[in-house]
Parts: structure tokens; sequence; C-alpha cells
């Protein structure tokens, strides 16, 4: 009794902290991007009206609110280079996705089954590339890829082409980007997963006169989707509103949300804009997640 | 419905490889198999045959290699040396799905995912049977392990002893030729294992299936196999029936390694008709019977069960060196051990060695028969010991 007592008080508040933190840098945030997307821009200093001023007094502040309009999100349907921003960025996060974990569940597997001893090494050496700055890294892939990069080096030694290839500002510059920076967001997850399984299992399908392919779609991979679906989540989410990758090395003919969202707010310094296009990015992202999260529920319930 | 598994219809289910032996070939056949991991040779040329129908236990101490012979048999491990024949087809580098031959594992592997009907069901459905046939066999099986009502259960929402029953349907399902059962029994309590193993000797008796079962607890082998194999270091060191193993141990390992036994080391100092007079530096001298083989060394060992030890009061009448001779041993009781149903008294020898008695407690009243460090005298008959060369 009293040493249920003694860790009563610090465990409550450790269970609030996740909400204090959800509040400060989420929920708040969010407060602003959502007031500013329903305002209009303005060439001020900050670039939108109205501007809450909660000193003003009452009237003043139910001005602005009333001032607040839909007008942003309605020019989001309306004009296609924002519906065709959001498609390209599902279509290029789907398919990076699905890239990845075609890559990305071989390497897990087969990191899971290495001796123990090894598979500490393995981790450190999906995990290395964190040591060097992503940005230095987005930047070595474009000297590689470049006219007369290591890619075209190779490929012409190899004889494998007969004149270099042109892979900067083309789409699959921007997937081997993806795919090579997302990776070890993959793999872990997917290896946390396949480590905990036994392999008794998998021996048990083959007794039972499962041939090899058989006893991993029928027990390896359904019972690795619980990996499968945190990775993709965690490839997916932040690829959909990828910036950087897109933008050096992919062709500017066709943007991703991420890119507009630049555009919106630093060329076109149309804050409410960008704003209102964050919001629906939001709204968009929040689909898959809620999906896992029932998923994930129901397994749960009948694990119990 | 549960009762009708007519044998043949095993041989005639199996999709492949249903080479049923021949007529007094054994069904199983095991040639100079040997196993080595890195510089650890786990089997160490092990040859066996085991017929169709019998209860085979491979029974040994942790690391013997049974549990590798075992996997050897189901094909998760090839041997380096020797052959698997069953049924006179070399199967010793065929892949587990390939073989005829189904198994229990240690802790069930049931499929998490899985239900218990689907469970029940996933090596049918490998065999490529009929639906309504898959639904039939599994019908027959969950009322042959009695788990009627419980078909839509995941593994996790079940009992111990109810997951084993599953890992035993499932395993039974296929008909396999031959069923291996690694420590099948090891996770449940004592009540229910021993109420169990008597649903799987009754099983195996009415399904005529072969059974290899794997076990370290050699009650459990003794209860249910027909044939025990002893393990030892990689090694067969013994094949033989419960009462065998238990009566005439082959060694001074198996004698000590199955049940309790007092042994006394000395030296061979007269043959006497079917008796063998031995000097032992703690027991005195002891007249033993001859074994069947000869003996051809001097420095023997003398083995002799503790419930064969009798203790009495007085010593009985005998003649040393006569046929009816009776090895008598003077001592103190120095312990007492109540067990309920025994007792096992140690008594210490004026020569100085320790001889265990266990003693039935027949009569309810009346049990302090001997109290510490009264004088008894431990008496055995010379056709009660053992004789093993040391």
């Amino acid at each position: 009794m009293s040493g249920r007592r003694i860790f009563a008080r610090p465990a409550r508040f450790a269970a609030i902290a996740p909400y204090v933190w959800m509040v400060l840098f989420f929920l708040v945030p969010f407060g602003f991007v959502l007031k500013i997307s329903l305002s209009q821009t303005a060439i001020a200093q900050p670039p939108y009206e109205p501007v809450f001023d909660l000193m003003a007094g009452w009237e003043v502040l139910k001005a602005a609110f009333a001032a607040l309009s839909l007008d942003n999100f309605k020019l989001l349907v309306s004009d296609d280079i924002y519906v065709f921003a959001y498609v390209r960025s599902l279509t290029v996060a789907v398919t990076a996705s699905a890239l990845l974990l075609m890559i990305g569940y071989p390497i897990a597997y087969g990191m899971a089954r290495l001796p123990r001893r090894w598979q500490g090494v393995a981790m450190v050496l999906v995990i290395v590339p964190f040591w060097t700055s992503f940005l230095i890294r987005i930047y070595a892939w474009i000297n590689i890829l470049q006219h007369d990069g290591l890619l075209n080096q190779i490929l012409l030694a190899l004889h494998l082409v007969s004149q270099p290839v042109v892979w900067l500002s083309t789409d699959s510059a921007m997937y081997i980007g993806i795919v090579y920076s997302y990776l070890p967001f993959m793999i872990l997850p997917l290896y946390a997963t396949l480590a905990k399984m036994e392999p008794v299992l998998e021996e048990a399908a083959s007794d039972l006169g499962a041939p090899p392919w058989r006893v991993f779609w029928l027990v390896t991979f359904p019972l690795s989707l619980p990996g499968v679906g945190a990775g993709v989540l965690l490839c997916f989410i932040p690829i959909v509103g990828e910036f950087v990758i897109p933008d050096l090395l992919a062709g500017s003919n066709s943007l991703m949300i991420g890119q507009t969202l630049w555009l919106e707010f630093f060329t076109n310094k149309d804050w409410p804009v960008a704003s209102a296009a964050a919001m629906v990015l939001l709204v968009v992202l929040l689909v898959p997640l809620l999906l896992y999260e029932r998923l994930q529920k129901r397994q749960l319930e009948q694990g119990r | 419905m549960t009762d009708e598994l007519p044998r043949a219809n095993v041989a005639a289910d199996r999709g492949g490889g249903d080479a049923f032996p021949a007529e007094g070939q054994p069904l199983l056949r095991i040639e100079g198999v040997a196993k080595t991991f890195g510089t650890f040779r786990a089997v160490d040329g092990v040859s066996l045959d085991i017929n169709s129908g019998e209860f085979f236990a491979l029974l040994g101490p942790s690391g013997c290699g049974k549990t590798t012979l075992l996997r050897m048999l189901a094909g998760f491990e090839a041997p380096d040396e020797g052959r698997i024949l069953l049924g006179g087809k070399d199967i010793a580098q065929a892949l587990p799905h390939e073989r005829p031959i189904n198994m229990m594992f240690q802790n069930y592997a049931l499929f998490p995912h899985l239900s218990v009907r689907d469970n029940i069901a996933f090596g049918l459905k490998r065999a490529g049977m009929h639906r309504a046939d898959i639904a039939t066999r599994v019908a027959e099986m969950v009322a042959l392990v009695k788990l009627e009502g419980l078909e839509k259960r995941k593994p996790d929402q079940l009992s111990g002893g109810q997951r084993q029953r599953v890992a035993l349907a499932r395993a039974l399902a296929r008909r396999p030729q031959l069923l291996l059962l690694d420590e099948p029994l090891a996770a449940l309590d004592k009540k229910l294992r021993e109420s169990t193993q008597g649903e799987l000797m009754e099983l195996q008796r009415r399904l005529g299936m072969t059974f290899i079962i794997v076990t370290h607890d050699q009650e459990e082998a003794m209860t249910m196999a027909s044939r025990i194999g002893v393990m030892n270091a990689g090694k067969l060191a013994q094949v033989a029936s419960p009462r065998e193993l238990y009566e005439a141990p082959r060694s001074r390992w198996i004698a000590e390694f199955v049940g309790d036994v007092n042994l006394f080391d000395g030296e061979l100092k007269l043959r006497d008709g079917h008796r063998l007079v031995i000097a032992t530096r703690e027991a005195g001298t002891l007249v033993v019977a001859e074994p069947r083989e000869p003996v051809s060394q001097t420095k023997l060992s003398v083995a002799i069960r503790p419930e064969k030890v009798k203790l009495s009061h007085r010593g009985p009448v005998s003649e040393a060196g006569h046929e009816t001779a009776i090895n008598s041993l003077d001592g103190v009781v120095a312990d007492i051990c109540y067990l309920g149903g025994i007792s096992t008294y140690k008594v210490k020898l004026d020569g100085g060695g320790i001889v265990q008695a266990s003693v039935a407690n027949s009569a309810r009243l009346d049990v302090d028969a001997y109290s510490l460090n009264q004088r008894v005298v431990a008496w055995f008959t010379p056709d009660d010991c053992v004789v093993l060369s040391s």
C-alpha cells in the first residue's frame, strides 16, 4: 500500500507529460496556423490580417473573428495546382513506401536471422548514415547522380550504357534519394517485430507441409504486420510532406505539396493560403494514422 | 466418430511418400547418423530401428543430443553422416515439408494469428484436401482432443492444457506415419501431466500410430514408452524396455541416470557356480548373481536399487558362500526421509559406506519402524544385485 503511494505522484506527473508536450508544441502552433489559414493576405508585418490584439478590447476582437473566412480553402479546391500537388505527394509517398517495404523487408529479415552478436553490428550499420547531416548526404547523391558522376562512370565502365544517363532532375533520382533516406525508418520497426518472432513457428509451418514461400506468406508476413504498419507509417507520413529531396533531386515541372507550401510562404508571401494548404495536408495524413490506430486496437482486443 | 480412425486410412490418406514398410521391416531405420555443430559432436553415430505402432522414448540429460536427433527426423537439421530410412526410403536430406512426419513442438508453436480451427486445418490445407474433407477432419480432431466449442478461439485465449491439445490435434490431423513429440508435457503442471500421459498412450494405441517422444523425465518415459533409448553424449547408451532399463542397466552411468541406485566398487574374488563374490571397500564382501554376459574384468561395481534393500532389526539366516547366501550389512540409521507412500532410509554401514533403502509405508500406524541412530541390518539377495564393469 505504502509502496504504491510513493510511486503514485511521480507516475501521475509522468502520465501528464506527453499531454503537456502535445498542447505546447502541437495544439498551440496548430491554433496559430488554423487562424492564419482563415485570414487574408496583406502587405504588412506579419503579412496577413486580421491580427488579434488581445489588449484591444472585446469589440475589436469580435470584429477580428468576424473577418475570418474560408476563402483560402476555396482557393485550394478551385486551383488545380494544389490538387495536383496533393495527388503527386500521395502518389510519391505510396510508391516510395512500397519500394521501401520491398527493399527494407528482406534486409530486416536477414538482420533478425543473423547470429545474436552480429545483430548489434547490423543495427549500427543501419543507423550509421545518421552520423552525417541529412543535407550533406543528399548533396552527395547529387554528386553521384550528375552527368559525369559516379553512377554514370560505373555504368559506362561496365558497358551497360553507351552514353551518360540523365539522372538528376528526374523522378528516378528523387525515388533513389527518398528510399535511401527513409530506409532505416522502414528497417528498424520491421526488424523489431521479426526479431521477436519465434523461428519455431516457421519450423512448425514447414513441418505441416508448407514450402518455404508459403511459410513466409502464411506465417512470417502476417505475424510481422505490426512492424509493416509502423514502418510504412513512419515513412509515408514524412514523405508526403517531403520538401528537400524532391527540391534537390527531382525536376521542377511537377511539385509536391511541401514544395508548394514553400513557394506560397517564401516566394508568394501568401501565409494564409500556405496555412490552409498545411491544414488540408494534416487532415489527409490523419486518415492513414487513424486507420492504423483502429487496426491496432482491434488486434489488441482480439489478443485479449 | 472419435473412435473411428482406422489404421488402413493412414496410408491411403498420405499425399506423397506413402511408402509403408514391407513385412518384417522397421518403419524407421536410423543408420550411423551423426551431426556436428562447429566442433561439438551433438549426435555421434546413432543407429536405431523403430517399428510401426511403437511408442518409443528418447531419454537423456539436456545436451545429450536427443533433440538434435529428433530435429533430424523432422528435417530441421540434415545429418552429416548416415541414413534415415522411412519405410525403406532415405529421407535424410528431404525438406521438412516433404516428409510424412509431423512434430508436436515443446512449447507447442501454435500460430498466434490463427484460430484453433485454422491451426488444426493448416496442415490439411497444405496437403490440398477438399474444403469439406478438411471441415470433417478438423471436427474429428477437435472431438478427439476434447476441444469442442473452442474452435474459434485464438491460442492466447486458451489455457496451457488446451494449447497442448491443439498442438496435438494439429500434429495428428495429417495422420503422419510418424509423430514426433518434443517434451510434450514439460509445460504442464504435475497433475495435468499425469492425466495427459494416460491420454497420449490411449490415443496412440487407438490410432495405431508410431510415436517418438523426447524427454528428460525418466518417469514420463517409463510410464508411456514401450521402448526407451537412453542417450548420453551423442550416443545411444542403451535401448531397452523400461523394465530392462531399470533392472538390467548396461552401464554404471545408466544405472545412476535411471532411478536411484546404491553403487559399491570392488574386486572380483571368487566365482562359485552362478555366484560371484566381490570384495568391496565400503560394504565388505558381497555375493551377487553372475550376469547373463559373463564378466571379464576383475574391477567391478555392484548396483542395488533402494527398494530391493530390506531393513530389519536382526539379520536373516544365511550361510555365506552357499546358494542361499544373502548379503546383510550392519549399520546405523543416519537419515530418514518420509515421502508418504514410501520412506527412504540412509544407513551408515559399519564398513564406512552408506546404503539407501526405500520401504513402503504399508501400514498407517506404526510409521516409526526405525528411528534415527538405531542399529539395523540392511540385506538383499544376490539376484537383486546388478554387476557392472567400473
